[in-house]
C-alpha cells in the first residue's frame, strides 16, 4: 500500500501570502493514500529537510510529495533527503506551487484552488511512481572550447591547468578576440596587448591544449561526459607545419586592397594575411576572394617566394570529428550595423568613427603608429566628440534595448587617453546617463572629468551636419536646456553591442536557448549563471550578454572550474528516467526512431512462439545510455507501447484526472 | 497601365504645375493615371489624435474606391500622401478604428487596408523604373547642378511610409541620376521648412528654410527640387530665394522638361 | 515652491486626457534630449521638446497648455524617427493643442483673415493644415 506524505512550504510568504496554506491541508487530507501532511515555513531549510526524513523513518512514508517552488530549483535537495533517510529519490515528487502559482497570481482565492489542484495532481502521480536506479556513463576526458577570445582563452588555459585535455575552435585565422583589437583597458590603463598575448603564447606552447584556428564547430551530437562533434578546418591554403611565419609572403603578395578586419577597415591588408603581427598561430591564410592566383588563375608568387613551400593553393576543407565531456560555448559579441543611424553620418563621412576603430587609431601597432588623426586628412584633431549610448537603450527597431555596458567605462577611458596624450585637444562626452558600477570604475571615470577635463554632457546630439573642414555636432545639455552646437574634427560613436550573428545556429547545434536579444541564457541568472540548460554545455564572457574584460575572465574561469568538475570525475549518475519499449505491444512501425533526437532508438528483431511456431518479428529497442528522457517517442507511438520512465502515460493521465476532478 | 490617382486641393489650384507635368509625363512612360471621380480634401494634416475618426474619413473613401478598381492608388502631393498612407496603415493595423470607420460607411464590404498606395516618385521607382526612364529622356539634363529637397512627410515616420531611409535617403537623387542631372548632396535636405508654421509664425519658417538653403548653396546647387507644394512655397519665401540665389521647382518639371513634354 | 505630490491632483485629469489623446507613454522617455537636439523648429519653442515630456512625468499641464512650444511644433516627426523610446512627441503635441482648441473660445485662425491668405499665394494646403492645427 503506497503510504504518502505531503509537505508544503509556504517559501517564507513567497508561497504563503498567496496561497492559504491552511485550506491546502484540509483538502489533501481526505485523499485516499495521503497518510501524513506536513507545512512549514522553509522547507528546503535543513529544519525542513528533516521533516521530510524523520516521516519517512517514523511514519513509514513510502511517497513524498514536496509542494514547492520549481522542481528545477530544489527537487535535488529533496530527492537527496528522501535517499538519506532510506527512500529511493525517484519516489520523490514536486508540485510546484510557486512559479506556477503563487508568482503569477493575485487572487488568493483562485490561487489557493490552484495550489489544490496541483497538488493533488502530484500526489496522484506519486503513488504511480516507481523506484528507479540510474545507471552509469563515462566521461570524455576533453574539453571543447569554442571561441578563441579573451574567454575561450582563459577557459581554455584553466582548463588544461587542471590536466586536462583541450581543444579551442577560433572561427578566424587567429585567436585573441576583441581585446586584441583594443588599445589600453580600463580601469588600469594597461595596455591590453601586455596582458594579452602572454597567455595567447601560453595557449599556444601548452601541450594540453590543442588549437584549431580558422576552424568551425558544424555538428554536435550526444549528451554530457560524450559530446561527438564535427569541426571543419577551413583550407588556409599553407600548411602549418611547414610555415615558419617568416612573412616574405606577406610583404610581396601584390593584391593588397581588402580592408583589414583587424584594423576595423582603417587599413588595407594583403590577400595573403595574418590579421596581426602577434597573432597565434603565426601562420598567414589566403583569403581566396581577394587572392589574384584563386581569381584569375595567374600570380602564384607566394608560392614562388616561400622558402619552404608551404603555400598550397590546392588545400581543402578538412573535417575532424572528436569526443568531449563538456563544451564551453565562448564566441563573444559584435557592435551593431549603424546604417540605420544616418543622422549621424557614420556611413557618409570618414571621420566619424565607432569606439573599436578609435582603439585602433590610438595603438601603437594601429594603422596609424598610435598617432591620433582623422581619417579624411590625416590632421591631428583638436575637438572631439564622443557620443554614448548608440543604440543601446533603444527600444526603437534601429537598437538594442538593454544597457551594452562597456561603453560608459571605455568612454572614459578613451577621452582619458586623448586628453593625456594631446592636452591641446578639447573632449567632448554627450552620455544618457553615466554608469559605473564595478571595482575602481567610479573613481576612474570621476578621473576624466575631474583630472583630465573631460566636457560630460548630459544629454544627446540631435544630428551631426559635416561641413567643409568641421563636423558641426547639434546636441543638448539637457540639465541647462541649453542648446550645443559644437564644430568637431572627429566623432567617435559607442555603437551598441549584440550577439553574434550566428548565435541562432549555435544554439540549435548545441541545444541550448537564447533569449530576445539572442545571447545565451544561462540556467538561472543568479544561482547558475555558467551553465546552460544543457548539461555539460557552458557559458563564458559576452555571448552571455555584454560584459567587460574583468568579469568575463571571472566568468571564463567559473565555466573552467565547472567543466573541470565533470572531467574530474569517471563515471556519471545516468538519468533513469528514459523510454522503455513495451515489445509486446510494439507493432514494428518504428515511427519512434525517426522522432528520436538522439538516435536512441534501434530496430530489433525478436523470436516469438505463437501456437507453436517460432516467428521473427520487427520491435523498437532503446539504447539507455543514449537516451534523453525527451518523451518525443512516447508521443509518437502509435499502440502507446512506449512509456517514460517516471512518467508514464498512467502517471500523465492521473495527473490530468486528479486536476479535473 | 491603370492607376486611380488622387490629387488633393493644392494641386488643383496653386499647384498646377506639379500635376500638368506629372500628367504628361506619366502619358510619355506608358502610364495610364486616372483621377478618382471623388475625391474629397484629404485634410491635409494627418489627424495624430487617437480619438479622432471624421478627420480621417475622407482619406478612406477613396482608398475604398481604388480597391473597387482594384488599382494602386497614386499620391502626387506630398502632404496628401502622407495623410492617405497613414490613414490606409490605421485601417490595416488599429482595430478599433477599423471597427468605427466600417461602423459609420456602412461599406458592403469592410475596409481593412487592402489597397496599396504609393506616391508618384515610387511609381517611377518601381513600377517604371528609372533605367527605363533614363531610356527614355530626349533632353538630358546634364550639368544641373540640383539639390533634392524631400521635407519630412514622404520619408516619416520610416515603419509607416516605408519610402526610403528618413536620415539618407536616395530616391529624389536617384531620379535626378536618371534625367541627367548631378545631384547636389547636402546635409538639410531631410531638415523641416516649417510647414504650416507660415500661416502664424514666419520668423520661425524664415530661419528654418534659410538654413536649408545655404546648406544646398554651400555644396554647389543651383536649383532645389521637391514634391511638396507646401515645401516649395516656404523655401520660395525665404530672403535667400527672394534674392534670387537659387530656384526652386516641382521634380515632375524637371521630369517633363527633359521628356521634352512640358510646353503645351 | 515645495511639491508633495509629483502629480497633483487639480492636474490629473489632464495627463489623464494627454495619454488617451496621443496614446504615448510619457514614462517610457529617458530624458536623453536627441528630440530637443535635433529639433529644427526649436527656435520658436519656450520649453524644450524633452521638458515637455519631463513637465508631464511632473504633472505640471498648465505650464506647457500656456507655452509657445506646442505651437511651434511643426509635425515634422523628426523626434519620433530617431527617439531611443520610440516616443511620438508630436503626437503628445497635438494632444495638448487640442486640450486647448477643445475649450471653448480658444480658436487660433478667424475664417475672415483666410482671403487675405489666399491672396499671398499660399498653397491651399497650408490653409487646409491651419484649419486643421489651429481650430476645432
Amino acid at each position: 500500500m503506497q503510504r504518502v506524505g505531503v509537505f508544503i512550504c509556504w517559501c517564507g510568504t513567497n508561497i504563503s501570502s498567496t496561497v492559504n496554506i491552511e485550506q491546502v491541508v484540509a483538502a489533501l487530507e481526505n485523499i485516499p493514500g495521503v497518510v501524513y501532511i506536513k507545512d512549514y515555513q522553509y522547507m528546503c531549510s535543513e529544519i525542513g529537510q528533516n521533516l521530510v526524513k524523520d516521516a519517512i523513518k517514523e511514519q513509514n512514508i513510502n511517497r513524498v510529495v514536496v509542494a514547492s517552488c520549481s522542481p528545477r530549483m530544489h527537487e535535488a535537495t529533496f530527492r537527496k533527503a528522501a535517499a538519506a533517510a532510506g527512500l529511493n529519490p525517484y519516489l520523490v515528487e514536486i508540485a510546484n506551487i510557486r512559479e506556477h502559482c503563487s508568482w503569477v497570481h493575485k487572487d488568493k482565492e483562485a490561487a489557493t484552488q490552484k495550489a489544490i489542484s496541483l497538488t493533488r495532481a502530484a500526489v496522484a502521480k506519486a503513488i504511480l511512481n516507481e523506484q528507479l536506479i540510474p545507471g552509469e556513463v563515462g566521461v570524455e576526458k576533453r574539453a571543447l572550447v569554442i571561441g578563441g577570445g579573451i574567454a575561450g582563452i582563459q577557459t581554455a588555459l584553466d582548463i588544461a591547468e587542471a590536466g586536462y585535455q583541450v581543444d579551442l575552435v577560433e572561427k578566424t585565422p587567429s585567436i585573441g578576440g576583441k581585446m586584441a583589437q583594443l588599445d589600453k583597458t580600463f580601469p588600469t590603463l594597461d595596455c591590453s596587448a601586455c596582458i594579452l598575448t602572454p597567455k595567447m603564447v601560453d595557449l599556444a606552447l601548452n601541450s594540453k591544449i590543442n588549437l584549431y584556428s580558422y576552424s568551425e564547430v558544424t555538428e554536435v551530437n550526444g549528451f554530457v561526459g560524450n559530446f561527438e562533434v564535427t569541426i571543419n578546418q577551413k583550407a588556409r591554403s599553407i600548411e602549418m607545419e611547414k610555415c615558419t611565419g617568416c612573412g616574405i609572403c606577406l610583404a610581396k603578395c601584390p593584391a593588397k586592397k581588402a580592408l583589414s578586419e583587424f584594423e576595423e577597415g582603417l587599413a588595407k591588408r594583403a590577400a595573403i594575411y595574418t590579421p596581426f603581427p602577434q597573432a597565434v598561430p603565426n601562420v598567414p591564410v589566403i583569403d581566396r576572394e581577394t587572392c589574384i592566383k584563386f581569381v584569375t588563375g595567374k600570380c602564384g608568387l607566394c608560392a614562388k617566394l616561400c622558402p619552404t613551400g608551404a603555400i598550397d593553393y590546392e588545400q581543402k576543407d578538412q573535417i575532424v570529428n572528436q569526443k568531449y565531456g563538456v563544451i564551453i560555448v565562448a564566441t563573444g559579441y559584435d557592435l551593431i550595423n549603424l546604417d540605420r543611424f544616418g543622422e549621424y553620418q557614420y556611413l557618409d563621412h570618414p571621420d566619424i568613427i565607432t569606439g573599436l576603430e578609435f582603439e585602433r587609431l590610438v595603438n601603437a601597432a594601429g594603422p596609424t603608429g598610435g598617432k591620433l588623426v582623422r581619417p579624411s586628412d590625416q590632421k591631428q584633431p583638436k575637438k572631439v566628440v564622443f557620443i554614448q549610448c548608440v543604440g543601446s537603450r533603444d527600444k526603437s527597431e534601429r537598437g538594442k534595448a538593454y544597457c551594452s555596458k562597456i561603453c560608459c567605462m571605455y568612454t572614459a577611458k578613451h577621452a582619458m587617453l586623448l586628453r593625456d596624450k594631446y592636452p591641446d585637444c578639447e573632449a567632448y562626452v554627450f552620455y544618457i546617463d553615466v554608469r559605473t558600477a564595478g571595482k575602481g570604475f567610479e573613481e576612474f571615470q570621476r578621473r576624466a572629468v575631474e583630472n583630465y577635463g573631460v566636457n560630460y554632457i548630459k544629454g544627446m546630439v540631435g544630428k551631426i551636419f559635416p561641413g567643409d573642414n568641421q563636423l558641426q555636432v547639434n546636441g543638448v545639455d539637457a540639465l541647462s536646456g541649453e542648446l550645443l552646437q559644437l564644430e568637431a574634427d572627429l566623432v567617435v560613436l559607442a555603437a551598441a553591442t549584440q550577439a553574434k550573428p550566428e548565435a541562432d545556429e549555435v544554439a540549435r547545434m548545441l541545444s541550448i536557448s537564447i533569449d530576445r536579444d539572442r545571447f545565451f541564457t544561462e540556467a538561472h541568472p543568479k544561482l547558475r549563471p555558467v551553465e546552460t540548460h544543457c548539461a555539460g554545455i557552458y557559458l563564458a564572457g559576452a555571448c552571455q550578454g555584454p560584459k567587460d574584460i574583468p568579469e568575463t575572465v571571472a566568468q571564463a574561469s567559473a565555466a573552467a572550474t565547472k567543466a573541470i568538475g565533470v572531467l574530474s570525475k569517471n563515471k556519471l549518475v545516468n538519468n533513469p528516467c528514459v523510454a522503455k519499449v513495451e515489445q509486446a505491444v510494439c507493432s514494428g512501425c518504428l515511427a519512434c526512431i525517426k522522432i528520436c533526437p538522439y538516435e536512441a532508438i534501434t530496430e530489433q528483431v525478436i523470436e516469438e512462439k505463437t501456437r507453436g511456431k517460432v516467428r521473427l518479428r520487427r520491435v523498437a529497442e532503446v539504447n539507455e545510455t543514449l537516451c534523453q528522457g525527451c518523451g518525443g517517442c512516447t508521443v509518437a507511438c502509435r499502440p502507446g507501447a512506449i512509456d517514460l520512465k517516471g512518467f508514464s502515460n498512467q502517471q500523465i493521465l492521473a495527473e490530468v484526472d486528479a486536476i479535473c476532478r | 497601365m491603370n492607376y486611380s490617382y488622387y490629387p488633393g486641393c493644392t494641386l488643383k489650384t496653386k499647384a498646377q504645375g506639379l500635376e500638368a507635368c506629372a500628367f504628361k509625363s506619366a502619358q510619355v512612360l506608358g502610364v495610364n493615371l486616372v483621377e478618382q471621380e471623388e475625391w474629397q480634401c484629404c485634410g491635409a494634416v494627418y489627424p495624430l489624435a487617437a480619438d479622432e475618426i471624421g478627420t480621417k474619413l475622407a482619406s478612406v473613401r477613396s482608398l475604398v474606391a481604388a480597391r473597387t478598381k482594384g488599382e494602386k492608388l497614386v499620391t502626387l502631393c506630398a502632404a496628401c500622401h502622407q495623410v492617405i498612407k497613414r490613414v490606409n496603415h490605421d485601417m490595416k493595423t488599429k482595430e478599433d478604428m477599423r471597427e468605427k470607420v466600417n461602423n459609420y460607411l456602412q461599406l458592403k464590404e469592410d475596409y481593412q487596408g487592402e489597397s496599396e498606395v504609393i506616391h508618384y516618385l515610387e511609381l517611377l521607382r518601381d513600377e517604371v523604373g528609372f533605367e527605363s526612364l533614363a531610356k527614355k529622356v530626349k533632353v538630358s539634363l546634364a550639368g544641373r547642378k540640383v539639390a533634392a529637397y524631400y521635407g519630412c512627410l514622404l520619408l516619416r515616420p520610416r515603419e509607416i511610409m516605408d519610402f526610403d531611409d528618413p536620415e539618407r535617403p536616395t530616391i529624389l537623387e536617384k531620379f535626378l541620376e536618371s534625367l541627367g542631372a548631378s545631384p547636389v548632396n547636402y546635409p538639410y535636405r531631410t531638415e523641416c521648412c516649417g510647414g504650416y508654421l507660415s500661416i502664424e509664425r514666419e520668423e520661425v519658417v524664415e530661419k528654418m528654410v534659410n538654413k536649408i538653403i545655404d546648406s544646398a548653396l554651400q555644396q554647389g546647387a543651383e536649383e532645389i527640387v521637391t514634391a511638396c507644394p507646401l515645401c516649395k512655397y516656404n523655401l520660395e519665401n525665404s530672403s535667400l530665394c527672394q534674392k534670387g540665389e537659387i530656384v526652386v521647382s516641382y521634380f515632375t518639371e524637371l521630369l517633363a522638361e527633359s521628356l521634352q513634354v512640358k510646353e503645351g | 515652491m515645495l511639491r508633495e505630490k509629483i502629480t497633483p491632483d487639480t492636474t490629473k485629469k489632464e495627463i489623464g486626457q494627454i495619454s488617451e489623446i496621443s496614446d504615448e507613454k510619457i514614462l517610457d522617455c529617458l530624458q536623453c534630449g536627441k528630440c530637443t537636439a535635433g529639433c529644427p523648429a526649436i527656435h520658436g519653442m519656450d520649453i524644450m521638446p524633452h521638458q515637455v515630456i519631463r513637465l508631464l512625468q511632473l504633472g505640471q499641464v498648465d505650464k506647457l497648455l500656456a507655452s509657445t512650444t506646442i505651437w511651434g511644433c511643426a509635425a515634422c516627426f523628426t523626434c519620433l524617427s530617431r527617439c531611443p523610446r520610440k516616443v511620438d512627441l508630436s503626437k503628445i503635441m497635438e494632444a495638448l493643442r487640442l486640450i486647448v482648441l477643445r475649450t471653448k473660445g480658444n480658436q487660433r485662425l478667424e475664417i475672415d483673415k483666410v482671403p487675405e491668405l489666399l491672396a499671398k499665394q499660399i498653397p491651399q494646403q497650408a490653409i487646409v493644415s491651419g484649419f486643421r492645427k489651429y481650430v476645432k
